[in-house]
């Protein structure tokens, strides 16, 4: 790795914790989006020249801090301004355990009940997950224009509103939780549906989420939600070097080489699955049963040897919890490798409602063409191809498609 | 220290009636358990009792003047407190302990400090 690569890594690892303390001193976001940013420039100017600093995070800090002062003194014209600016002077506090901090303010700040979930997501994805404004928009499906929209009135209710930078009391955190949980699981799913040209984007995204569930672990650790939504993170990641073949396009988990499987991350998310279900009441959390599937998955030596029956048992306890048709999809596909594509493509076809699916068509179709009926699974890929999906996965499509016979 | 609004939409309540004491009650409770941050507030005559003013043509223009708000939901505008609170966490949390907020909803805004020319 480059000396480019060391100082690209490490600005994205510390940019979020600089932002976070930047926006708690500031209480402004945008002007602290924009001394991190000129932070960041600098660093990338100085780093390869002069070395990478011995406290690259205090070092952007204090950086940043002095960007943020000059901003608010060309502003000043009122004398309380220009006091703001004297006190952002203070000494830099220590950083660790301050800078934790700062991060978990922000993401309550981001996920307040007083902002919409859109814009919960909206700004925690903006902030905590650095994206740029068309990045959020892309992912979250909106127009640029809106989603810029959306991010102004955000940070305007924060700041006009003022919804406060703090970790909310421990009464208050089971009530926030749940938003909470809801959006670092959504900045991970954005890291994980990986595209091939943003890969190192992504792959920070699903690293940030991971940081924060661990934060969220560290403040609530006897609260199954919490530790069900890291193991989840942590095992669906663990898969990471094996989603991707070497030309960049996706490879199914029955394809996946699973001696590439991060070893330490599954042990990690096992024992966590484990420490949740002990701790969990009558009624399962969703995140709790979805690792737990996701345990099963990850524990098996072959996709063949695959536990099938803890699968779909899984699946049965989740959809008492959340029934959706996706879920139910999912079993579908558990049940059509326990028991035959007969029995999934029954089930699959009981769910209906998702007609406007792409998966939904993309699973009838596998599972047609394992049972041979060719001409229905070529109708089932063609449908699954007009819904609309990315390149790489559309392109594992077409080429399953000239693999039936003709 | 900011301030907000509090502004409750409950059913219309005709106070004199003997049956609301007790939701009377709980509003002197309230105005006396949170007399440290209320500056202000005051319960509103029905929405009959209103009268809706308008310029259309603008500043000196010809005025509109006409009944009500011509409320046709269950919840209007009934009263008002005024808040001095250190942030909007606290401005809510003070706002769930306002009767309205329990039969009804309260919208909770913050004041905006007078603008200088």
């Amino acid at each position: 790795m480059g000396a480019g690569d060391t100082v690209a890594r490490l600005l994205r690892e510390e940019g979020a914790c600089v932002l976070a303390t930047l926006i708690r001193v500031t209480g402004d976001i945008d002007l602290a989006q924009d001394a991190v940013q000129d932070a960041v420039v600098r660093a990338l100017e100085r780093w390869p020249r002069d070395g990478v600093p011995d406290n690259p995070r205090a070092w952007l800090t204090v950086t940043a801090k002095r960007r943020a002062i000059d901003v608010i003194r060309r502003e000043a014209r009122r004398a309380d301004k220009e006091a703001e600016a004297v006190s952002l002077l203070d000494p830099v506090p220590e950083p660790a355990e301050v800078v934790r901090d700062d991060l978990l303010r922000l993401v309550f700040t981001c996920c307040h009940p007083a902002l919409s979930t859109e814009a919960q997501v909206a700004i925690a994805l903006r902030t905590l997950g650095g994206l740029s404004t068309a990045e959020v928009a892309r992912g979250l499906m909106v127009p640029e224009a809106t989603m810029a929209k959306r991010l102004t009135r955000a940070k305007q209710k924060i700041a006009q509103a003022r919804i406060p930078y703090r970790v909310p009391a421990a009464e208050e955190l089971p009530g926030r939780l749940k938003g909470v949980a809801a959006t670092i699981y959504l900045i991970f799913n954005e890291g994980y549906a990986a595209g091939a040209g943003e890969h190192l984007v992504r792959v920070a995204l699903s690293a940030q989420a991971i940081r924060l569930a661990r934060l969220l672990a560290g403040l609530m650790p006897d609260e199954p939600t919490v530790l069900g939504l890291l193991a989840l993170l942590l095992l669906n990641d663990a898969r990471r070097g094996a989603r991707l073949d070497d030309r960049g396009r996706p490879v199914l988990l029955p394809d996946q080489d699973r001696t590439r499987w991060d070893a330490a991350a599954i042990k990690e998310g096992v024992e966590l699955v484990g420490t949740a279900l002990r701790r969990t009441p009558d009624r399962p959390d969703p995140y709790v049963v979805q690792a737990a599937i996701a345990a099963c998955h990850a524990l098996a030596p072959s996709y063949a040897d695959t536990d099938w029956d803890a699968v779909i048992s899984w699946y049965d306890v989740l959809l008492t919890v959340q029934d959706t048709p996706v879920i139910r999809l999912n079993r579908a596909v558990a049940v059509a490798e326990r028991d035959g594509p007969e029995a999934g493509l029954a089930l699959a076809e009981d769910i209906g409602d998702l007609t406007a699916y792409p998966w939904w068509h993309a699973t009838r179709a596998e599972l047609l063409h394992r049972m041979g009926r060719a001409s229905e699974a070529r109708a089932a890929y063609e449908q699954a191809l007009t819904l609309g999906m990315n390149d790489p996965q559309s392109e594992h499509l077409r080429r399953r498609l000239t693999e039936l016979p003709t | 220290m900011p301030t907000y609004i509090a502004l409750t939409y409950t059913a219309e309540v005709d106070w004199s009636q003997p049956e609301y004491a007790d939701a009377l009650r709980e509003y002197v409770a309230f105005d006396e358990a949170h007399e440290a941050v209320l500056r202000g507030g005051h319960a509103l005559y029905p929405t009959a009792t209103a009268t809706t003013v308008r310029v259309p043509d603008g500043k000196g223009g010809e005025p509109i003047i006409s009944d009500g708000p011509y409320a046709e939901t269950k919840e209007a505008l009934t009263g008002f407190y005024l808040l001095e609170c250190a942030d909007l966490d606290e401005a809510v949390a003070i706002a769930t302990k306002i009767p309205a907020a329990w039969h009804g909803t309260v919208e909770v805004r913050p004041v905006r400090p007078s603008l200088e020319p």
